[in-house]
């Protein structure tokens, strides 16, 4: 058995999580609020440092009472990037103290492909679209011949950042997605919003101010404005996800990153899918937010491929994007 | 008479003896104000921009008919680029993209499945549904980018197409360097915005 620590901090969620082939063994985490506005970089990654010999004491505590020793642990993982500057290396350097003093490999892990490799595993889908949706991403990728593909994605900003962006201007605080879900489900009318799909490409900045114009000048109910932001920006996240799966004849699918716990996208998706005689697939919330198991497990799955990074190699990429990683661990499938 | 009907992501297609029936339907994922806004509007401009680009000597499908969901076209006998693709093939699309780009179309969804290789061994473009008129050297970019993505996303050899296809494109697009120099930012752009 092969155990490994995974160690997660792109952003305002750090966790730490043992994990071996067959399963997650414990995990736990910290989650950094901003008392006001968004997550702001260097206060997270204070809250970051100040939290992580709490949270890796905590996950090696819980491992304990599984049988897990230190000992037993076979190599640290860490999310390489991309994500925040500050945040990342505060995380970084946690990671690379653990690797010399418990003499085991370093492995800094793109938190993108973690995100779509736990969920393949939590799922047992084998070459789905994926559509990933975070705070900062929005991207739709394809695995081929030894990389994840990025198939179409933002032009601007996240769709995450879209919503925490109008959050904030209707005086929520963060996280907003999960609020606006709430306020979107009273909505009854649908206000004509920007829909921008160039390709496989998406850009929701102009929804944004749309949304803001709509509330500020023309004076629409905010359930309303939820409403229609949501429906507007899903539909463009499927519209991009299904041409993905047309184009590449694929009849899986997998949603991931901490967007995609919305049940009304979800339920686009599936209908979705479900039309084109296609499987969805979306893993427990817990795997869809920022987590140390996704870590951990894209880790492991890179270890056993002979895949480690060494310490001069594991400084942090705040921009690394998933198409830069050569994917070691995945058999070649026929396309 | 040979009749097939077959779907693609937003419409479906039949093929009645030498016309072909592109309806787009309805999709249940969305509420009913975007779907039927989204289906006329692009049947719309799709019609009108597929006889724009023939005009200017791109070649189209000729249309016979358009109704709110329907155009009804000529049917071309072909290949999806996607299938044959090649140097040759890759330069003549960026040569008929150059063309489309000098006349202020932005095709807005150039894939290999979007271009097909006529009997004549001509390449005809279709489906504009995501088309408009600008003259944007950000929106050429994104075009250019989206057929570059494709390549990436489908094809072994994405290199070569891409210099054939370059190649092509600066024969008949003055402003091609301007263009390519704005594909590239667009790759290089972090997506990943730090918030400052």
């Amino acid at each position: 058995m092969t155990i490994i620590l995974g160690l997660e901090g792109t952003a305002w969620n750090l966790s730490a999580a043992l994990v071996s082939e067959e399963k997650e063994i414990y995990e736990t985490e910290s989650t950094y609020k901003p008392l006001y506005g968004g997550i702001h970089p260097r206060e997270a990654a204070q809250h970051h440092a100040s939290e992580l010999k709490g949270v890796v004491s905590r996950a090696l505590g819980g491992a304990e009472k599984e049988g897990v020793s230190l000992r037993n642990i076979d190599a640290v993982a860490f999310s390489q990037g991309p994500g925040m500057g500050p945040c990342l290396r505060t995380v970084a350097t946690a990671a690379r103290a653990l690797s010399l003093s418990l003499k085991i490999p370093l492995i800094g892990v793109n938190h993108c492909i973690a995100h779509i490799e736990i969920g393949r595993w939590r799922c047992g889908t084998k070459d789905p679209v994926v559509l990933y949706i975070s705070g900062a991403n929005s991207q739709v990728l394809a695995y081929r011949t030894g990389k994840y593909r990025i198939l179409g994605e933002t032009l601007d900003i996240g769709i995450g950042n879209a919503l925490d962006k109008f959050a904030r201007y209707l005086g929520l605080s963060h996280p907003g997605g999960p609020k606006i879900e709430e306020l979107a489900s009273k909505g009854t009318e649908y206000v004509h919003m920007p829909y921008v799909v160039k390709g496989m490409d998406l850009s929701f900045s102009g929804l944004s101010t749309a949304a803001k114009d709509a509330i500020n000048l023309h004076h629409h109910k905010k359930e309303d404005i939820c409403y229609s932001f949501q429906e507007t920006a899903f539909s463009m996240l499927t519209e991009v996800t299904e041409r993905a799966m047309a184009h590449l004849c694929k009849d899986e699918m997998l949603l991931a990153g901490g967007v995609g716990a919305n049940k009304r996208l979800q339920q686009m998706l599936k209908t979705m899918c479900h039309d084109r005689e296609a499987r969805f697939y979306v893993p427990e919330n817990k795997y869809l937010k920022d987590n140390g198991a996704m870590i951990a497990y894209l880790g492991l799955l890179m270890l056993k491929s002979g895949n480690t990074t060494p310490i001069d190699k594991s400084v942090v990429k705040p921009n690394y994007r998933p198409d830069e990683v050569e994917v070691t661990w995945r058999e070649e499938e026929q396309n | 008479m040979n009749e097939e009907r077959f779907q693609c992501a937003e419409a479906i297609v039949e093929l009645k003896g030498g016309l072909v029936h592109k309806r787009r339907i309805e999709k249940r994922y969305r509420v009913k104000a975007i779907d039927k806004w989204i289906r006329k509007e692009r049947t719309k401009s799709e019609a009108k921009l597929i006889s724009e680009a023939r005009r200017k000597g791109v070649p189209t499908p000729i249309i016979f008919d358009i109704n709110d969901y329907e155009i009804v076209m000529e049917r071309i006998e072909d290949d999806l680029a996607r299938e044959v693709i090649n140097g040759a093939i890759s330069d003549k699309i960026g040569e008929f993209v150059g063309i489309l780009h000098k006349n202020r179309i932005i095709h807005g969804d150039l894939t290999t499945s979007n271009i097909i290789m006529g009997r004549d061994n001509s390449i005809y473009f279709i489906d504009f549904g995501l088309s408009f008129i600008e003259s944007s050297t950000e929106a050429r970019g994104v075009d250019v980018h989206v057929f570059f993505q494709s390549l990436g996303g489908t094809h072994e050899s994405s290199e070569q197409l891409r210099d054939a296809f370059i190649k092509g494109y600066m024969r008949t697009f003055p402003n091609a360097s301007q263009v390519l120099k704005r594909v590239k930012e667009i790759e290089q752009r972090g997506r990943y915005v730090e918030r400052k």
